[in-house]
């Protein structure tokens, strides 16, 4: 069976969020990069399902030309092949992000039996893309999956609700959004991440729909920057601690 | 110009993030004129008290097919509304499924959708990012502004008006919207005390050092009768089951007090636990960036920090 993931390129931000001067973006010159523990869950059941039934892995971001990185990690697990849909690195809306990943997938020509997203980016969280993205290609589309078996032309998928899960029956080909939790995805090995070197990758430039979603300016929350009461230093500090359970009343 | 709410509910009785979305939406500036009565859109049954919160006119959407969920069945219900009613602004909690829905309405109207806003007036939204780390001020550009209000950002205000007028209808509802449908469930296995409930939260990140350096923290839950949690490096080095992890894709948690131990306090891990009462980290590193979001703190190595915090339990509780 044939899969595309989307996986989309973030900063990983540390203990602090610190904006650039326009309050346009995270300052990321300090930052590293990676993507959602949800997309990351994506490729690896992506990698597992072509191990199992035969097939071809391939990996789709929207973002700028650094978001190769990414692309070449995904396939450092698995993925055969990418496809990168090159911005300026400016904001895209949902909706103009879902028009040209559903446009990319008509151009690929590849028949995808299951096209994967996170449920939510790691930064934006609009919650929209795979919806979006099946609409636009008459697929039906289950979001928030935290477990995933294929027979007989139909994905299982399995969604955590009061507890217990729901079940939903899917016929392929079909658009399915996962959560972390999905299955525990390996780190790329070395060898993985020389075959990687040499995977083909399909930039290309897509249109941009205009925004209809404008980002004005990002702020941080205030609430952050309290200092902890220092208790004490190594288990003396025990004592001081079982009286705060005992003030807050639990003990 | 009317505000729509998309009411979920459980057997009739609103859902908490429901009824926030309510408040919320009342307070929504539409042409000048705030609170005035809000029309609710709901599927099945007509959901009880809805009167309380200044709800006029209840839509229920009633099919044969609501007896299990299927998101772009529910879609189709408000995409009706929407057309019959022509409201300025549809609001819907932000919950899984909240999300979920109007993200099938926009898709089917193509139109665009705010998730998880804290704050709107006109078309001018602030939403979260980064699950609550970050803050957008956003502008959508629409006739009709779809928008979903991040859970627990409002609190749930009263404002009775009498018992609703209750409007049926049976939408049109297309094969390809009952295609995905709840066809079956599968019950877990009850186990102690849920994280996302707990009231005490005892947790371990990599400074736990491995699987078994839980053996501590399970005993200090045990003794305080809470639940184990855990970060993303100890889930990703599998010491703990996903289950365990707090943060932005892990479980948000609400307790009492959050006991903290090896964890650096990473933006993610930390949007897990907005909702603790009280943050007690335990840490090595006095300048970890945990102590800038606790409330008390206590430097030390936690294998010997929390065996000491059970024994004193244990002292105090024998007195
Ligand atoms: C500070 C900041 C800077 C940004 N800079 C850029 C930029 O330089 N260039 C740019 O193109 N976008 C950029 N974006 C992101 C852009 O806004 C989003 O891609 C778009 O808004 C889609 O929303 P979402 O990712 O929240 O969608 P969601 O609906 O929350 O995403 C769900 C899933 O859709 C898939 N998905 C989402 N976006 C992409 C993508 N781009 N490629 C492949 N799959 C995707 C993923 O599987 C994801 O898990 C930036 C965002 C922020 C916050
Ligand atoms: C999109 C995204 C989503 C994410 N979601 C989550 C999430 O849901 N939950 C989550 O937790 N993370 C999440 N992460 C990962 C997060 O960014 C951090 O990498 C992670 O939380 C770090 O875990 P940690 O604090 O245990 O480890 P580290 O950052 O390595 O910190 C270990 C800490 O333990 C201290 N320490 C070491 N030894 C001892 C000792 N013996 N006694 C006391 N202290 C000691 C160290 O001083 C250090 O502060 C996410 C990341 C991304 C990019």
């Amino acid at each position: 069976m044939n899969i595309l993931t989307c996986v989309k390129r973030v900063p990983m931000t540390g203990g602090t969020i610190v904006l650039t001067a326009d309050e346009q973006a995270i300052e990321t010159r300090h930052l590293g990069f990676t993507i959602s523990p949800h997309e990351e869950c994506g490729i690896e059941e992506a990698v597992r399902l072509v191990e199992a039934h035969g097939g071809e892995s391939v990996v789709l971001t929207l973002g700028p030309a650094e978001a190769e990185e990414q692309l070449r990690d995904c396939m450092a697990i698995g993925a055969a092949r990418a496809i990168h849909l090159v911005t300026d690195g400016e904001e895209w809306d949902p909706q103009a992000t879902a028009a040209a990943i559903a446009a990319a997938i008509h151009a690929d020509g590849t028949a995808f039996d299951l096209i994967l997203f996170g449920n939510e980016s790691a930064d934006a969280g609009n919650y929209q893309v795979a919806i979006r993205v099946a609409y636009a290609l008459g697929l039906p589309v289950v979001s928030g999956i935290k477990g995933i078996s294929v027979a007989d032309g139909q994905v299982r998928c399995e969604r955590e609700s009061n507890g217990g899960r729901d079940v939903y029956e899917v016929p392929l080909p079909a658009v399915v959004s996962v959560l972390e939790g999905l299955n525990l995805p390996r780190y790329p090995s070395v060898p993985g991440r020389m075959r990687a070197k040499s995977k083909p990758v399909a930039a290309s430039t897509p249109p941009r729909r205009e925004s209809r979603l404008a980002r004005r300016r990002l702020v941080v929350p205030a609430g952050q920057g309290k200092q902890a009461e220092i208790l004490g230093h190594g288990p003396d500090a025990a004592p001081r601690v079982v009286e705060i359970l005992q003030q807050i009343g639990l003990l | 110009m009317a505000v729509l709410v998309v009411i979920e509910h459980v057997d009739g009785e609103p859902t908490e993030p429901s009824l926030q979305a309510l408040t919320f939406a009342r307070g929504y500036a539409v042409d000048g004129a705030p609170g005035e009565p809000v029309h609710a859109l709901a599927v099945g049954l007509a959901p009880r008290g809805l009167g309380e919160l200044g709800v006029g006119t209840v839509h229920l959407a009633e099919h044969d097919a609501f007896g299990s969920y299927a998101p772009a069945a529910v879609a189709r219900s408000v995409v009706e509304t929407i057309q019959r009613l022509a409201p300025s602004v549809v609001v819907a909690a932000g919950s899984e499924l909240g999300n979920e829905v109007m993200a099938h309405v926009a898709a089917m109207l193509d139109l665009p959708l705010a998730a998880n806003c804290i704050s709107a007036s006109g078309d001018e939204v602030t939403r979260i990012r980064w699950g609550g780390s970050l803050l957008e001020e956003a502008t959508v550009h629409s006739d009709v502004v779809l928008l979903t209000v991040q859970p627990h950002a409002v609190a749930i205000e009263k404002a009775p008006v009498g018992e609703p007028a209750v409007e049926r209808f049976t939408p049109d509802l297309l094969p390809a919207d009952l295609a995905v449908r709840v066809t079956d469930r599968v019950e877990a296995a009850a186990d102690g005390v849920s994280l996302a409930d707990a009231k005490i939260v005892v947790s371990a990140g990599r400074g736990a050092g491995s699987a078994e350096g839980f053996g501590i923290i399970e005993e200090l839950a045990a003794l305080l009768g809470g639940a184990v949690g855990c970060s993303r490096a100890v889930t990703m080095s599998g010491w703990r089951p996903h289950t365990d992890q707090v943060g932005q894709t892990g479980t948000k948690i609400a307790p009492e007090i959050y006991i903290a131990s090896g964890i650096s306090g990473a933006t993610q891990h930390m949007a897990g636990c907005k909702g603790a009462k009280k943050i007690l980290a335990i840490n090595t590193d006095p300048d970890a960036p945990i102590f800038a979001s606790a409330d008390y703190g206590v430097i030390g190595d936690l294998r010997e920090v929390v065996p000491a915090i059970s024994a004193e339990i244990r002292r105090v509780k024998g007195a």
